[in-house]
């Protein structure tokens, strides 16, 4: 019977013990901030696009963050002919498995698929791709902290430069890259807040019609009170 | 009906207040889903202009190219052909294109921006049958001694000339449709675009 | 002009109880004057059941029950749903409705169902409405466990696949069941399909027929109130009960109020945060389903998780079954028992306000243990919180169980006459 209360005691301890170390890094908030957005466009195409498809993303939904079709065909298009057509990648999908063992994830819903209670899915985007360090015993010669024994190389490796995992867990930049750790964090920053953009286009326009609506609902809600009040007079 | 008491006029407005703000919500709620019936974003980007290239086209010769899932024809046409349009004249039943089935700068008498070459979209304007070629003239074409050269839409008998348009007394109501289109170069045309556009 | 629609009414009410319908179910049905907060939410359930039926059937125009991969390597499924999302005209709302929707009928569900166990609505004469309404909660979590499959994510697998392997824990003809159900060794195809159908147009006629059911069980009866008093009892010289008001139209007047505010709230979580934190839309389910991968967390949506904790509290075998079994039965039984409320329940009153400590402490204890067991099942099970899911489910049990014996217990005051506030 002791045991049992003791158990219930400890109960809520315990359960937030289990609860995994991994620290997340806040991303800045790029929502909105279309010059910020573009650049994160043109990163991610450059970037990422070679092995990663983004297939549920059509380029003509660059719009969306101030571009006009013109602008999307001569700076961002390099794996279709339309702008309609979505986002997809040269590299056939068998070949990719081979090549990195299991192929590499589609990102169109990479920022809404990596939420969690550690952090919403860009804080673990703009932690993952600053996370990378040199480690020789893996195949592509990189792991990364958030993502212990991942498949992917550091795409970003000469913009950020090289780190290393030291002995207390914390990593240090050995060879800088063609940009500071400042300049290459607010890149990333811009990167990630693109790929919050494209695992949502509508997200902006929903916000904003939703204002609209509760401001309608508060006005209805007034009247609709009101009417309640005048009818039920009669009761009691 | 006047409202005599004060509380029935009140109670009465607040009704047809709340009645029209409810009928404003109403119809705010079904417009994104009678809305979301419209071509999406996939069916507009498969519907998007086409590029052709026509500089393979011989002379005489047609060419069929899809757009919009439509079957979109573009004939070389011979002077001879261009000839047999004045021919038709009498013939059909729109010489002039009045009806609206042409772009404004394909309203003339070749139903073309250039006269060689002839776009327009190879479905018949009765049903939705796609016509036949018929482009030899005379007996030798099955039709009449006097064939000019034109299409024979084979389920219920509707000619056109090669300007696509049609003859008199035929089931088809209209000339055959013509879509906007441009010329990218002289060899290269795009389906689906004016030139205003781009 | 008003002649000729009072001639066109004359005439259909020579052929169709039309006026007569509208008489007895709105403007000549008398309710109980003194309806409080808790009697909202059967009118919100049934504007709930409405949103997901037009959503549903706009979201069906343009998804696709197809588990195979598209050229990109996607399933055509997961595919239709982002396609839904990005590509058709305000298609993101439609699924945002819809997704928002199937939580807050569970929600609105629930404090329906607590208002039923605060005021005795199920007690007699009210035993079969009690129960048409147990049956829509078990349609109700059929169609939302059916419906969770179709975006063909991780979690949308996973789960489906742990739920119908649940019954192969049923002895002799588990695994030719779940075979059955599945249509395939696997969670698959076949098994989306059906689940489809099932989804769209079985179980939804049948919710529609029981929801029919449970209002006209109602109307049969009349409407039980916060002090459990029958109305009926007394009554005016034109029979009309003197505490009743016509339902139309006081209470259809006061229920747009509700409707309004309810509207408002789902309108916040629709347009301001349509993943309801990752519980509404769980962040597993933007990953395509992968048939030979295991998210490291897989739970059910929040609505089940508290049957999920009693299911996973089990862990003894008996009988020479294994726990698995009767953990699957503790999970049944643990929805069955509401059935038999009407007769558990032996107090001599039937509201809250009139019922002694015992009862008041009882109810308290069991709504907690609900809540507990359902924030454990959203958890990773660890031996701490495996004990305190048993003793919660214990209690939750013992709630049903125990109830005939403190009901009778339980020092009670005396019910008024006449209905009070």
């Amino acid at each position: 019977m002791k045991k049992l209360l003791f158990a219930l005691l400890l109960a809520p301890v315990l359960a937030y013990a289990a609860g995994g170390e991994l620290h997340l890094d806040h991303a800045p908030d790029r929502t909105g901030n279309n010059v910020a957005l573009q650049h994160g466009a043109k990163l991610f195409v450059t970037y990422c696009l070679s092995c990663h498809s983004a297939s549920f993303m059509r380029y003509n939904r660059l719009q969306g963050i101030g571009l006009t079709d013109k602008q999307i065909v001569d700076g961002y298009m390099y794996t279709a002919d339309k702008v309609g057509e979505p986002m997809t990648i040269a590299m056939r999908r068998d070949d990719a498995k081979q090549w990195f063992g299991v192929p590499p994830p589609d990102l169109s819903l990479e920022a809404r698929a990596r939420a969690s209670e550690l952090g919403s899915g860009a804080d673990w985007l703009y932690t993952y791709l600053r996370s990378f360090y040199r480690d020789d015993s893996r195949p592509t010669g990189w792991n990364n902290v958030v993502f212990p024994n991942v498949a992917m190389p550091h795409a970003l490796w000469q913009l950020q430069g090289e780190q290393v995992l030291g002995a207390d867990g914390k990593l240090k930049l050995v060879k800088p890259g063609q940009l500071s750790p400042a300049k290459y964090d607010a890149d990333v920053a811009d990167l990630v807040g693109y790929l919050q953009y494209m695992g949502e286009p509508a997200a902006q326009t929903r916000e904003r019609l939703g204002i609209y609506v509760l401001l309608f609902l508060s006005g209805f809600l007034v009247l609709a009170y009101a009417l309640k009040r005048e009818f039920w007079k009669d009761i009691h | 009906m006047a409202c005599d008491e004060e509380v029935n006029c009140g109670r009465r407005r607040l009704i047809v207040a709340t009645a029209a703000v409810g009928g404003v919500a109403g119809v705010a709620t079904v417009v994104p889903f009678v809305a979301s019936m419209m071509p999406s974003e996939r069916a507009k980007a498969a519907g998007a202009p086409v590029e052709v290239d026509i500089g393979k086209l011989a002379l005489g010769e047609m060419m069929t190219v899809a757009w919009r899932g439509k079957p979109v024809w573009i004939i070389n046409r011979t002077p001879e052909m261009i000839a047999s349009l004045k021919v038709t004249d009498p013939l059909v039943s729109d010489p002039h294109s009045d009806k609206p089935q042409q772009p404004a700068y394909c309203k003339n008498e070749t139903r073309s921006i250039k006269p060689e070459y002839m776009v327009v979209i190879g479905i018949c304007t009765h049903l939705g049958c796609s016509p036949s070629e018929k482009f030899e003239t005379g007996a030798a074409s099955g039709i009449s001694p006097t064939w000019p050269g034109g299409f024979l839409c084979p389920c219920h008998g509707s000619t056109f000339d090669l300007a696509g348009r049609v003859y008199k007394d035929k089931p088809a109501p209209e000339n055959l449709e013509v879509p906007p289109y441009r010329y990218l170069s002289d060899t290269k045309i795009v389906i689906g675009e004016d030139k205003k556009e781009a | 002009m008003a002649s000729k629609m009072k001639g066109l009414l004359d005439w259909v009410d020579e052929r169709f109880p039309l006026t007569s319908s509208w008489k007895a179910h709105l403007a000549e049905y008398y309710a109980p004057k003194n309806f409080n907060f808790w009697y909202f939410f059967g009118s919100l359930a049934l504007l709930v059941l409405v949103n997901q039926i037009v959503t549903g059937i706009f979201l069906t125009m343009h998804y696709k029950p197809d588990a195979s991969l598209n050229a990109s390597g996607v399933p055509v499924a997961f595919a239709s749903i982002e396609y839904i999302m990005r590509d058709v005209p305000w298609g993101w709302l439609i699924r945002y409705m819809h997704s928002t929707g199937a939580s807050a009928f569970f929600i609105v569900v629930y404090l329906h169902m607590f208002r039923g166990l605060l005021y005795g609505s199920h007690r007699k004469p009210r035993e079969l409405i009690w129960i048409f309404g147990m049956l829509i909660f078990l349609c109700l979590m059929a169609e939302a466990f059916f419906g969770y499959l179709l975006p063909w994510g991780q979690m949308s697998f996973w789960g489906a696949q742990v739920i119908v392997n649940m019954f192969s824990a049923i002895p002799l003809v588990g695994p030719d069941l779940s075979l059955w159900l599945r249509g395939d060794f696997v969670v698959g195809d076949a098994t989306l399909n059906r689940f489809f159908a099932f989804h769209v147009i079985a179980v939804p006629l049948v919710l529609l027929g029981l929801v029919v059911a449970h209002v006209i069980a109602l109307h049969e009866v009349g409407s039980n109130n916060p002090d459990g008093i029958e109305i009926k009892k007394h009554k005016d010289e034109r029979g009309i009960p003197l505490d009743g008001i016509p339902f139309h139209p006081y209470y259809t007047v006061k229920d747009i109020v509700g409707v309004v505010v309810f509207l408002m709230v789902f309108s916040a979580v629709i347009f301001f945060m349509p993943e309801g934190g990752g519980y509404f839309l769980e962040s597993n389910n933007f990953i395509q389903a992968n048939p030979l991968q295991t998210p490291p967390h897989i739970s059910p949506l929040w609505y089940f998780t508290p049957y999920y904790s009693i299911l996973r509290s089990i862990t003894y075998p008996l009988f020479g079954l294994d726990a698995k079994f009767w953990g699957v039965i503790g999970m049944g039984a643990a929805v069955v028992i509401f059935f038999f409320l009407p007769w558990l329940d032996r107090s001599p009153v039937k509201s809250i306000r009139y019922k002694g400590p015992i009862f008041k402490t009882a109810l308290a204890l069991f709504v907690g243990v609900f809540c507990i067991l359902g924030y454990l099942g959203m958890q990773e099970p660890t031996p701490a919180r495996l004990v305190v899911s048993q003793i919660c489910a214990v209690i939750y049990f013992g709630f049903f169980i125990l109830m005939p014996i403190y009901s009778k217990l339980d020092k009670c005051k005396p019910e008024p006459e006449r209905v009070t506030g």
